[in-house]
């Protein structure tokens, strides 16, 4: 594994144990192992080294909240900005606790894309209206409530 | 307790402070007022989807209420809701009631 220039170069063993945590975070070192044919220390060398460059940068749980009785709503927020404002509302953006997601788009107009939750509507609505629409810069807000989700993963990596 | 000076319901907000016009949930149409002088003007300028989700929500009453600190305005509003106004004819009522109390205020300001 060699470091160049930010970017982390990963041998076929590398990306094969990242896809098997991918999979599932908490097999064992030797599970790992005896599936690709190398020593249980082999794996915890290459993950240990993975996770001090932040190719691993945690380890989580997926929680079905609507089991444990949490029923909050989901939403995307479209927020088109003045071009020179634009990495400022996306930083603040980014800090509140509110906001899971923040990208930005270019497509007619320059806009940052955000994933919100907020307990009701209600909630949602107050946040947006005083939290978002005041930063400098915003223009116009579009939002979409999410009413259901049919799929929710991470991107698998493939191995090389 | 004891109505705020004119000064202070005339007084001109901050962007936290300010008026932002929706159409609905998270929906920002890109309208503020930051006064009692803007949101008279903004009252013609507004789409009356807008008008109508804020009164019925009833946050020109709250806001008028709570930031600019007008009760009499927002007990105003809160009385037109009996009429059930939608539309132009809402725009229209809240413009009379709107304008005619930032008129009042403009002129006991100015002695």
């Amino acid at each position: 594994m060699k470091l160049k220039e930010q970017e982390v170069s990963l041998d076929s063993l590398d990306w094969s144990i990242l896809q098997a945590l991918q999979e599932n975070a908490k097999q064992t070192y030797t599970e790992i192992g005896r599936r690709f044919g190398v020593a249980h220390s082999t794996v915890y060398d290459r993950i240990k080294k993975m996770e001090e460059n932040n190719v691993i940068r945690k380890y989580t749980a997926v929680v079905d909240l609507e089991k444990v009785g949490v029923k909050n709503i989901t939403a995307i927020m479209t927020v088109f900005t003045d071009p020179k404002e634009s990495e400022n509302v996306a930083k603040k953006l980014s800090e509140a606790k509110e906001v899971l997601e923040v990208s930005t788009s270019l497509s007619e107009e320059l806009s940052i894309i955000a994933k919100v939750v907020a307990k009701d509507q209600d909630k949602l609505h107050s946040f947006i209206a005083l939290r978002v629409a005041p930063l400098s810069g915003v223009l116009r807000i579009r939002t979409s409530i999410i009413t259901r989700k049919y799929k929710e993963e991470e991107l698998l990596i493939e191995r090389k | 307790m004891r109505p705020p000076p004119v000064s202070r319901i005339l007084r001109k907000l901050s962007r936290e402070n300010a008026f932002y016009f929706f159409t609905s949930i998270g929906n920002y149409i890109g309208e503020n007022a930051a006064s009692l002088e803007e949101f008279v003007k903004k009252i013609k300028e507004v789409n009356a989807k807008s008008l109508e989700f804020h009164f019925y929500r009833g946050d020109f009453q709250k806001w008028i209420a709570e930031v600019l600190e007008d009760g009499e305005l927002a007990e105003e509003i809160k009385r037109l809701k009996n009429l059930k106004p939608v539309g132009d004819a809402l725009r229209d009522q809240l413009y009379l009631v709107v304008s005619k109390r930032f008129k009042k205020l403009k002129s006991e300001f100015h002695g």
